[in-house]
Order: structure tokens, then C-alpha cells, then sequence
């Protein structure tokens, strides 16, 4: 029988029960809430048992407004047999970012995690390598948080309210 | 005075008890068509290891498109993989149809499939050529070259740009087809088969070009899936993933196409997966141009539909409406100054570009501009398999090898 997201879903409630939270289904893609200090188990488990054994893509977000869970990291899985794909997330607080690294499961996760810890300081536990990976060495920020504006906050013409997102972001 | 004091040169600890040579190669250097820079350790002519570093052209465009419309981000996608931008502009474009729920009319699914095959071929053109230019053979690049030049024109014909295209809009083109375009596309359609043989003549079974390529930066399929490879260089380690069939858009349902795949996924596989690939993109285009034919034929009307009429707030009216109608002149600002919102949603979408799945993961928290835009970008991540892949080869293999992956600079940086 086809894997299909709401089998999936039952599968890994099953398996992990109140773990996972945060259930979506946008677009059909699955997205699921896992915890930081479970994300290992999950991902080894859907590549073991579930076929999940394809990592199409991995980022973080900074949502400022979420206070103790500011950051958040996006897996993209895919199973190739079932041709199905998932999304799975990892909110950490921006004072300690802290995620295991899934560079034993996947060595393709080895330069995304360098990437996304370069442009967002998620540390990556365990990882062989964390060091910057785009930008220079000699920097000491994580640009793609919300805090750096793109535009120089002191140019009036340029103002926020005129163009763009109302004021302060 | 002592052998200590005449020679002032400083050498690093164990430098001369070493047995292998460190060699830098690039940022700049000829034969790696970008920048990239490997530093190597090499005994003789073995490479021992390498250590890439990349970030030379990085310039933020994930930040960048954080302040932009999302009509700006599209010439963001142009310069990722350069050499086949309209792939990329539509799959930006695809991405917010997806996010909007926009609906696109069969026929311009159909145009769209066009352009992104004539892309596909101009950039495995380029890339197959260059490994030829690589292993001693100029003749073929300069020859497929004219043809690459025809669908530039092409190109040139339907958004007036070459290179980076900025092609299309959300919704579909922001004009028509000319009938120059479709003479081009016709003309590209009947020289290029002749072309494209002669080509292979010179290289598929040349004896030298095969001595050189077979075996030379492998790579197995258990690694390049761990590695997360795409495209054809994972076709050419034997997994037949391509994201036009696992997850068709822009109605690659309709089509009728074949995967090449090989077997060792090393250069000469490669090489010829994406040969094999330029064929089946011409059967594409074939078939393409017939089914908008049929559609023509059952609907005369449907000889002016080019973009989704749903799409309408997010497509900038065409430029003579701007400038004698009023309510064209009132969208076209509106939209040009990002008065027009964008629904909040969490959506990804893949398309198949020339070296694998280009994907955009995309946040709106329902402004004007992308809360959050990443690209998934094939090159950066298969880029990273290349010390393990050249480790043990020759040097010169190292380098035919790079050019097969067909890392594309703008792609690895973003």
C-alpha cells in the first residue's frame, strides 16, 4: 500500500506519541514539531523504518517574536521509493542553539549545516567542521537573523513605513 | 656565517620532511571554468586530498530577497546557475502560482515547457562541451556554441535579455510569443538534430575521449543519494530520481520522455546522460510545439492566452496599457511599489533544473516581501562530495571532473 501522509502520520504518532507536535499538512507537504533533543531518533527512525533516506534540504528561520524558541530548523526529507516528502522542524532559543547533527545519517547535511550555521549560528553538535562556510571568516554575526536590517537604518529616504514591512523589522 | 643566517625563508614545521606537495589551484585558474579554489595534497600525480573553498561570489541573496517584491526576486534566480536562467525564473514563478493557488492555462505550461527545455539543452551544451575542451577537444565547443547562440536569440525574442533572463511572470510571460520567436524555435528545431549528431560522431565513441573519461571520478549510487545529489549526476550513478516525473509541474504529465540513466556515475557516464538528456529535451520541444498546434486548431482564441487570468493582481500589465489606460497605470504602480500582498504560507516546490532539483523554500507571513526564501541549490550540495569523489584519481582527472559535475559558481554562492 502507498505511503501517504495521513498513514505516515498515524505511523510516527504511533512510535513517538506526544513528541511530535504541531501537525500541518500546507500544500501536502506533512510538517511535524520535533523535539531538539529527539531529532537523531526521528531522523534515524524514518530512515530506517520509513524510507525517508533522501535529504533534500536544510535551513533555519529566526522568528524574533517567539521568545525561548526564536530559532527554528527546517529538515526536508524525502523517501524516493514512496516518492512522498516531509518537513521536519527544531525550534532552539537564539541564547542556545544547540542541534545535533545529522552528518552521520547524511554527508550531504555536512555544507548545508556549515551554511545554515554561517547564516543563522545554529551550532551543530557533533558536526566535523562547523566553520563558515559563504562568508568570511573574520565575521562575528549570523547575518540572516532579524536583528540586521538590509538597508542602513539611518537613511530617511529609505524609510520602512514608505517601503516595505511597516516599521520596525 | 652559518647556513642558518643566509637563508631568511620561513618554512612550515614538517614541510620539508613531507613526502607530497601542496598544490593551490584557483580561485582563478583556466582550467576550472569558475571560481573555486582547491588546495590539494598530491604525491606525484595522485591527489591525496582536497580542500575546496567556495564563498568567492557569495552575495546574500536570501537576505537580499528578504527586502524585495516578489516580481524582484526573480532576477535573484537568474544569476544562480547562469547558464540555464529560465528554469530557475520559473521555478520562482511556479513557487508563488503554488503559494497563490494560481491555476496556469495549458498553453502556457506548454511555452513555459519550451523555454526550460531549450534551457536545459543550452546548459548541457555547454557543460558536455567544456569536458571535451577539457580533455583536449576544442572543435565541438566551438561548433554546438552556435547553436547555444540560437537559443539565446530565442531568449532574446521572447523577454529581450541573454543571459540572465528575468523571462516571465507570475502567471505565465509578460507578453506573447512573437512570430520571429516561433521561426527561431523552428529553425533551432530543424538544424540543431544535424548539429547535435556530428557532435557526437567527434566524441561518444572517439577511443581517446573514452581512455580518458571512463573511470575517472566515480561516484556510487549509495553515495550520491547520502550525498544528496541531483540531476544528472545522479542519473549517471544509476537512480532515475528526476523531479519532472516523481513531481510533474507545468504539465510534464502530458509529455512523453525517456530518463537516461548509467551505471559507474563517472565522467564518461555523466557525459553521456546528458547527451542522452539533450535528446530527450528535443523530443519534449517537439511534442510541445505540436500540442500547442492541436490547442490553436480546436481554439483560435487560445493564440493570445500567455498568462493565467487569475493571476491578474500579481502580473504587470503590458507596457502600452500602462501608459493609456488608467487602471493598467494603477496596478502597474501598485505593484511596482509592493502595495500588492501576498497570502501568509509555508510552501516548497522542486523543479528539475539542468544540474538537478532547484528548489525555493519559501515563508510569506503575508507582506509584500518573503519572511524567509531559500534556495536549494544542486551545485552547493554536491560540490561537497568532490574530495571524496578525486581523492586517490590523477590531477588531470581532477579537473575533467570538475567540469562533468558542472559546478556552476553563481549556483554554489548564491
Amino acid at each position: 500500500m502507498a505511503l501517504t501522509n495521513e498513514i505516515l502520520k498515524q505511523k510516527l504518532s504511533d512510535k513517538f506519541g506526544e513528541q511530535l507536535t504541531e501537525w500541518d499538512e500546507q500544500y501536502g507537504l506533512l510538517t511535524l514539531r520535533m523535539p531538539a533533543e529527539a531529532n537523531l531518533k526521528v531522523i534515524q527512525h524514518l530512515y530506517d523504518a520509513e524510507g525517508f533516506q533522501f535529504l533534500t534540504d536544510l535551513t533555519a528561520v529566526h522568528y524574533p517574536e517567539r521568545t525561548g524558541e526564536e530559532l527554528c530548523v527546517v529538515y526536508h526529507l524525502h523517501n524516493l521509493v514512496e516518492n512522498i516528502r516531509l518537513r521536519l522542524k527544531v525550534y532552539v532559543p537564539v541564547e542556545k542553539p544547540d542541534v545535533y547533527t545529522a552528518t552521520k545519517i547524511f554527508s550531504g547535511a555536512n555544507w548545508m549545516e556549515r551554511e545554515t550555521y554561517d547564516n543563522l549560528g545554529i551550532n551543530f553538535v557533533g558536526h566535523p567542521n562547523l566553520t563558515r562556510i559563504l562568508n568570511v571568516d573574520e565575521m562575528d554575526y549570523f547575518p540572516l537573523r532579524k536583528e540586521y536590517q538590509m538597508e542602513d537604518p539611518t537613511r530617511l529616504d529609505k524609510d520602512d513605513e514608505m517601503f516595505g514591512r511597516g516599521g520596525s523589522i | 656565517m652559518s647556513e642558518q643566517t643566509q637563508h631568511h625563508i620561513q618554512l612550515a614545521e614538517e614541510s620539508l620532511a613531507k613526502q607530497s606537495t601542496t598544490l593551490n589551484l584557483g580561485p582563478t585558474h583556466p582550467a576550472t571554468h569558475g571560481v573555486f579554489q582547491n588546495i590539494m595534497e598530491i604525491d606525484g600525480e595522485r591527489v591525496l586530498s582536497t580542500e575546496p573553498t567556495i564563498g568567492y561570489i557569495h552575495r546574500a541573496f536570501e537576505k537580499i530577497a528578504e527586502r524585495r517584491p516578489y516580481y524582484q526576486v526573480t532576477p535573484l534566480t537568474d544569476r544562480l546557475n547562469y547558464c540555464s536562467a529560465p528554469i530557475n525564473n520559473m521555478g520562482w514563478h511556479m513557487t508563488i502560482e503554488k503559494l497563490l493557488g494560481i491555476k496556469t492555462p495549458k498553453r502556457v505550461d506548454y511555452m513555459r515547457v519550451i523555454i526550460m527545455e531549450l534551457a536545459r539543452i543550452a546548459d548541457h551544451l555547454i557543460c558536455n562541451s567544456v569536458v571535451a575542451v577539457d580533455t583536449g577537444a576544442l572543435t565541438g565547443f566551438t561548433y554546438v556554441f552556435q547553436w547555444r547562440e540560437l537559443i539565446y536569440e530565442i531568449y532574446e525574442e521572447v523577454c529581450g535579455s541573454r543571459l540572465t533572463t528575468n523571462i516571465g511572470r507570475v502567471g505565465g510571460f509578460e507578453r506573447n510569443f512573437t512570430q520571429v520567436a516561433w521561426e527561431k524555435i523552428n529553425k533551432f528545431m530543424e538544424g540543431f538534430p544535424k548539429v547535435m549528431r556530428e557532435f557526437e560522431a567527434l566524441l561518444n565513441r572517439n577511443r581517446i575521449f573514452m581512455e580518458r573519461c571512463i573511470g575517472a571520478g566515480p561516484i556510487s549510487a549509495e553515495r550520491a543519494l547520502n550525498y544528496s545529489f541531483t540531476g544528472p549526476n545522479l542519473r549517471a550513478a544509476g537512480v532515475d530520481y528526476d523531479v519532472r516525473v516523481a513531481q510533474p509541474y507545468s504539465s510534464y504529465e502530458d509529455f512523453d520522455f525517456k530518463i537516461p540513466v548509467g551505471t559507474t556515475g563517472d565522467v564518461y557516464d555523466r557525459y553521456m546522460v546528458r547527451n542522452d538528456e539533450i535528446w530527450e529535451s528535443y523530443k519534449i520541444i517537439e511534442q510541445a510545439l505540436a500540442k500547442i498546434a492541436k490547442l490553436e486548431q480546436e481554439d483560435p482564441t487560445q493564440k493570445d492566452v500567455f498568462y493565467a487570468p487569475e493571476s491578474d493582481h500579481y502580473h504587470l500589465p503590458p507596457k502600452e496599457d500602462v501608459y493609456t489606460k488608467m487602471e493598467a497605470l494603477i496596478f502597474h504602480f501598485k505593484m511596482v511599489m509592493g502595495e500588492i500582498d501576498v497570502l501568509p504560507g509555508e510552501v516548497y516546490h522542486g523543479v528539475e533544473g539542468a544540474n538537478g532539483e532547484v528548489g525555493y523554500y519559501l515563508i510569506s507571513d503575508g507582506g509584500r516581501t518573503p519572511y524567509r526564501l531559500h534556495f536549494r541549490r544542486p551545485c552547493f550540495i554536491y560540490y561537497q562530495a568532490y574530495p571524496e569523489i578525486v581523492s586517490g584519481g590523477l590531477l588531470s582527472d581532477a579537473i575533467i571532473t570538475l567540469s562533468s559535475l558542472n559546478v556552476i559558481a553563481g549556483e554554489l554562492d548564491a
